[in-house]
């Protein structure tokens, strides 16, 4: 066995208390492909981020534990460090100029120059670019991945596939690379593109480089990996020798966890009548988490979850719904049509909203915790507002805003100083408990919820997961929850939908195997919309 | 660095030639829309060729430098930097001094110009630190910066000169004993640099002055820039005008390279003040370079060039268009509706409007989502 | 991603609080404060006429009031500093010209200027708003030269339109506006008159200072009221609002357009302070010691209040008036424009450089 020329031992990693890393260790060897996987928030981007050197590491306390480069410990103080020391980086977004040539791409910052009589006085920087050199060397990385086109094309025009061709060249060219990594490389390719790809990596790694990738694409890792390390929760939930495992097995690693508490199917619970939505070729279009057609049902009093792995669409479900971003299909609520593509409208139907954005949709981190928790009613609905002749020109009734916003607190113990604190002092619980207020104040018969506890600590985590139940409980609410964690959803739901490539692989009760959920999850079982129990 | 899904990069579409011609068509419109207005404003005027080409000859060669100093900004990102003015004013306390010291000639000029490039750098490197702290408003403090600086310079040279600063030539004060006159004369450098080698052409009947040295070093201005984009400093500033965050994650410092780039752009500016002054041959102490930045930033447009891309040629198309129109339009104002005024609020009137529509190109979005 | 939790509860000594006040406070603030404290000292201490010196300083807050109010919508909707308010002005300046012409005086031509001017303000602010959606993160570069533009392009409107009252043409050649055109005797100071008294030797100009108030009052309540709380939360978190069914590009619109109206409104009130009606290149750079005074009040790039409004004026103003009396009393030249040159820029200057607006 070939010594390592890439170890991390015991990485860990606290952002202001919350621990994101807990001692990952893992190591690459030569030579070889090592696949990294794990859901968002696993703790992949951080681990890359220690691993480079990113200035955001250092500006947040550092990092624990060690990483060690070709039997040396190795300590990066930028991304330049780690670059100059044989660390390469395939982005998922390219990092290319689309106004540069391909080889002036390919040497970006590195160009081969030549001296002049200006440089000579005034220094390096004023040296000529050697373009004839620059295009050889270029040709020469471009062959090497595979790549025919001219090296002295413009970038703009190349189709994407090309593109990552190109970000590739532009690290094998870097003479003394010794590890390259691929972050999610295949995820904007076509088919044809990707197994160009994998074949790339393979004759990448059999050439010496040591290769790290990560990727959300299963299949491609049982592919071409020769080792895998699932991530979970900032810890390495397990090592895995691909000739000896599924893609179910992968997936069940990546969200699984021995569920303390399961939620039995309860039929008796199901009030029956109209399903408060029901949702027929649902396509949602979110970047990143497209959804291609979704039918369900959601029904009175019920509580559904959404699981998945990302990318495959989950979020975008009820985005889409709530009219965030372009939705097209068919939806019924209450057996009345509903009108996709207008927020305003969702609400005034009797739907709310928590997203899984916190900060960037959830909450107004300026204003005081009572103008967060009314604005949307009254700006949907037409509440806390005295009487006046103009809708529009109505005031603020700070009287009724105050006390509503006391009792809320209240209720969901808000841990503040007072309704006029701003939002941005609060923690991130206390956070999604304001979102939760202000969704509860729109007095919804349906809520939807994505990622409830994301972001939260362990504490607060239980008490938002008992508010939802009272909801459901008490007011009969019907809740559609959408959660990268599964426990979560097996201890909060009636049912459980997984979601795998933008559709509805199968509808799963919550305490059904957990191979079943690995199994959907991995697209392995396609029973679009067969729901069980 | 993350590993959520990956957002589609920005594919652009193929360049067929169709839309390659398109492309050219669209840059040159604007050009030859002025090119329109000139020739029909001379046409009005009853202005020949002859009489444009001597306003041109002195014009060209005042000019041209201010409108190049702009590229390099252009270049790296920086947008159109109307900070030039206190580039403008190292250049004029050069001229200054050399008028103080009663040093006349090339060396006068020469000595003017190697007095203003340490003060053009310091200033530069003020402008470009204030634009790493407002990126993505870099235009609108570039702006304002230069009307602070003019405060600045208004404070030493109406109040500081002859009073904290001892100046013994009285003659370039106030008569209330300190600040400098309004206008200084600067007779002793006027056409140093332009008749460094003397050349005359006849037009219109009378000898009219060619500035061949002028014209030799706004050449060598020229050739600096082109060369410039071929260096390793030439493609960083590229690169960083293109993307600054590739450039950044390819390890280019973008922010001391933003300063660079205002320090040589300053530096230009100082000098092309120069070579203003020297042909014109008269320092309005406080009104001079007031006009400078926009009128140059507007000189360029002219051309096409636009916030994020403009080249020397169109520097030098800008210039030649520009002030051609500038002479044109009073003469054309006051033969079409008998009012001088019209014309010169005319050109003034292009000059903003070019700037905001360039303004408003370089910021324009499409529909939304 | 985990988020960072909020920092628990810090221990407040005096010298925390002293230091965060400053920080929110400003060093260039203090240092204007100080400037016009040393003032006022100055002309103390040289027996001047402070009573004038008052009186001439609330004349000019009350004149300029307006027009700083009118930068409030502005930021509040998200546009950033409104540098583009020569439009506004010259929409209050075309409804002066417009009723002059007509030989309106009295209330009813000063009444009717506003009207004209706000009425005209109003598609103005919606094509500038059009503009301002379209050019997003360079709005205040665009309503610059906007307002330069459209001051540059109503200079030649000046001379050609067709305005008959040889009261303001030029008189020999019968046409074109002239520069100044005064309005002594036809509603000079009418506001300011209106209700005026003294307190000793100090005259407040009552009726403009009321309009004012007014003013500040209505927009304080607008802020209050749905729409305008809408505006704002457009701007706080555009993506939020946008999940309660408010569109951010309509707030913008109305931000603006009520920044123009105002500004139109402004301006009217202004000339009858003043006294004249200034046309052609004077109202070039009207928009930046109006945004000095909002800035110099506390304001920043993304933030601005009443206070803010309020303060600045007085302070800006302040300094404005006294400066050249005093300073001419020890310096000769007109110090006063070099200051103020070097206070409003920098002040812009620093504004516009606040790690804390980016």
């Amino acid at each position: 066995m070939t010594a390592p020329v890439l170890e991390l031992r015991g990485i860990t990693k606290e952002y202001e208390g919350n621990r994101v890393l807990k001692g990952v260790t893992l190591a690459v060897r030569p030579g070889t492909v090592h696949a990294l996987v794990g859901e968002n928030g696993a703790g992949k981007s951080t681990l890359m981020n220690v691993l480079f050197g990113m200035p955001v590491i250092h500006e947040t306390g550092g990092y624990g534990g060690e990483i060690v480069l070709d039997g040396k410990a190795a300590r990066f103080a930028s991304p330049a460090d780690a670059m100059a020391a044989g660390l390469g980086m395939v982005h998922q977004e390219f990092m290319l100029i689309p106004g540069f040539r391909v080889a002036e791409n390919i040497k970006l910052n590195r160009e081969p120059t030549r001296a002049n009589p200006l440089s000579r006085i005034a220094g390096s920087t004023l040296e000529t670019l050697d373009i004839a050199t620059m295009r050889h060397d270029a040709r020469a990385a471009l062959d090497r991945v595979g790549l025919s086109i001219d090296e002295w094309m413009p970038m703009a025009g190349l189709p994407v596939g090309h593109m990552q061709f190109v970000e590739i060249a532009r690290e094998v060219d870097k003479k003394n690379a010794r590890l390259l990594i691929f972050d999610e490389p295949t995820a904007v390719l076509t088919e044809s593109e990707a197994a160009t790809l994998l074949d790339t990596m393979r004759s990448l790694a059999a050439a010496g480089l040591g290769i790290l990738f990560i990727t959300h694409r299963l299949d491609e890792v049982l592919a071409i990996a020769d080792e895998i390390t699932v991530l979970r929760d900032g810890e390495v939930a397990g090592r895995l020798d691909p000739r000896a495992t599924t893609v179910a097995h992968i997936a069940e690693l990546m969200v699984g966890r021995p569920a303390a508490t399961v939620r039995h199917a309860d039929a008796a619970r199901r009030a029956g009548g109209t399903p408060r939505l029901e949702v027929r070729e649902l396509e949602v279009d979110m970047p990143g988490e497209e959804v291609r057609g979704v039918t369900l049902t959601l029904e009175r009093g019920e509580v559904l979850g959404l699981a998945g792995l990302a990318g495959h669409g989950k979020v975008g479900i009820a985005n889409g719904l709530m009219g965030l971003y372009p939705a097209r299909g068919t939806v019924l609520k209450d057996g009345k049509a509903f009108a996709l593509n207008d927020p305003r409208a969702a609400i005034r139907a009797g739907l709310a909203f928590v997203s899984e954005d916190r900060r960037g949709v959830g909450i107004l981190p300026d204003e005081s915790i009572e103008l967060n928790i009314v604005i949307t009613a009254m700006e949907a609905q037409n509440r806390f507002l005295h009487h006046g002749p103009i809708p529009a020109l109505r005031l603020l009734d700070g009287g009724a805003v105050r006390r509503h916003a006391r009792e809320m607190i209240r209720a969901l113990d808000i841990r503040t100083t007072g309704p006029r604190q701003q939002v941005r002092r609060l923690s991130g619980g206390n956070q999604q408990k304001v979102c939760l207020a202000r969704a509860m104040t729109l007095e919804p018969d349906s809520l939807l919820v994505s990622e409830p506890t994301r972001g939260i600590d362990v504490g607060a985590k239980e008490r938002v997961l008992e508010i939802l139940r009272q909801l459901n409980r008490e007011r009969g609410m019907s809740l559609l929850v959408t959660s990268s964690e599964l426990a979560e959803l097996r201890a909060l739901c009636d049912r459980i939908a997984i979601v795998y490539r933008g559709r509805i692989a199968a509808i799963l009760p919550p305490d059904a195997a957990d191979a079943e959920f690995g199994l959907a999850m991995a697209g392995e079982r396609e029973a679009a919309g067969a729901a069980r129990g | 660095m993350s590993t959520v899904p990956a957002r589609s990069p920005a594919t652009h579409p193929p360049t067929s030639a169709a839309r390659r011609a398109r492309a050219l068509l669209g840059r040159a419109a604007v050009p030859l829309l002025f090119l329109l207005l000139c020739v029909s404003g001379a046409l009005v005027a009853h202005i020949g060729p002859e009489f444009l080409l001597r306003e041109m000859l002195s014009r060209f060669a005042r000019n041209a430098v201010l409108v190049v100093s702009l590229l390099i900004p252009v270049l790296a990102g920086l947008g159109l930097n109307f900070g030039i003015v206190v580039g403008a004013m190292a250049g004029q306390i050069g001229a200054i001094l050399v008028t103080y010291w009663r040093i006349g000639g090339i060396a006068g000029f020469a000595l003017a110009c190697a007095i203003a490039a340490p003060l053009a750098v310091v200033f530069g490197i003020g402008t470009g630190w204030l634009f790493n702290r407002s990126k993505s408003r870099e235009m609108v403090t570039g702006l304002v910066a230069g009307f602070f600086a003019n405060g600045l310079y208004q404070l030493l040279f109406l109040f500081a000169v002859g009073s904290l600063i001892p100046w013994h030539d009285p003659s370039m004060l106030l008569p209330q004993g300190f600040g400098l006159r309004n206008t200084v004369d600067l007779w002793r450098i006027q056409y140093a640099l332009d008749d460094l080698i003397k050349v005359h052409v006849v037009l219109e009947g009378s000898p009219v002055r060619v500035p061949l040295v002028t014209f030799l070093f706004i050449g060598l201005v020229c050739a600096f820039n082109l060369f410039f984009q071929r260096t390793r400093l030439g493609q960083q500033l590229r690169a960083m005008g293109q993307d600054p965050h590739v450039a950044a994650t390819a390890g280019i410092d973008v922010d001391r390279n933003r300063v660079i780039a205002t320090v040589l752009s300053t530096l230009f500016a100082a000098w092309g003040q120069l070579f203003f002054l020297q042909n014109l041959g008269t320092l309005n102490t406080y009104s001079s370079h007031d006009q400078t930045g926009m009128f140059s930033v507007a000189a360029l447009l002219v051309s096409g060039a636009t916030v994020s891309r403009a080249t020397v040629w169109q520097a030098l198309l800008g210039t030649l268009l520009f002030h051609t129109l500038f002479v044109v339009s009073p003469l054309a104002g006051k033969a079409l509706l008998g009012d001088a005024q019209i014309g010169e609020y005319f050109r003034v009137f292009v000059a903003y409007a070019v700037i905001t529509v360039a303004l408003v190109l370089h910021a324009w979005q499409g529909r939304r989502r | 991603m985990a988020e960072r939790a909020a920092p628990a509860g810090e221990r407040r000594g005096a010298a925390t609080a002293a230091r965060e006040a400053l920080r929110e406070i400003g060093i260039p603030r203090l240092l204007i404060a100080l400037f016009l404290l040393t003032l006022f000292a100055v002309a103390f201490a040289t027996h001047m006429d402070m009573a004038a010196l008052i009186t001439d300083c609330i004349l000019r807050i009350a004149r300029n009031g307006l027009l700083v109010l009118a930068l409030l919508p502005a930021i509040q909707g998200g546009l950033g500093l409104n540098f583009g308010l020569p439009v506004g002005i010259i929409c209050g300046l075309l409804g002066c010209v417009i009723t002059l012409n007509a030989a309106i005086g009295g209330w009813a031509g000063f009444g009717l200027s506003a009207a004209i001017g706000m009425a005209l303000a109003v598609p103005a602010g919606l094509g500038y708003g059009w503009l301002l959606n379209r050019t997003r993160g360079q709005e205040m570069m665009v309503g610059t030269y906007l307002g330069f533009a459209v001051v540059s392009g109503m200079s030649i409107f000046w001379i050609l339109a067709p305005f008959t009252n040889p009261a303001l043409v030029w008189a020999i050649s019968g046409r074109g506006l002239r520069t100044t055109l005064t309005l002594t005797g036809i509603w000079d100071k009418l506001l300011d008159n209106l209700g005026g008294f003294h307190i000793g030797r100090v005259g407040i100009p009552t009726g403009t200072l009321a309009l004012f108030a007014l003013a500040c009052l209505l927009v304080a309540l607008f802020f209050k009221s749905r729409a305008g709380l809408s505006i704002s939360a457009a701007r706080s978190n555009p993506r939020f609002a946008l999940a309660a069914g408010i569109l951010d590009e309509r707030t913008r619109v109305q931000a603006t357009v009520m920044s123009t109206v105002i500004a139109a409104l402004g301006i009217v009130v202004f000339c009858q302070s003043y006294g004249f009606v200034q046309l052609y290149t004077a109202p070039l750079l009207m928009a930046f010691p109006t945004v000095a005074c909002l800035l110099i009040g506390g304001a920043s790039v993304s933030r601005a209040t009443l206070a803010h409004v309020v303060i600045g004026t007085v302070l800006f103003q302040s300094i404005l008036t006294v400066a050249l009396p005093v300073t001419s009393q020890v310096v000769q030249g007109d110090f006063s424009e070099t200051a103020r040159l070097i206070i409003q820029n920098g002040m812009i200057l620093y504004a516009l450089t606040r790690k804390s607006d980016r």
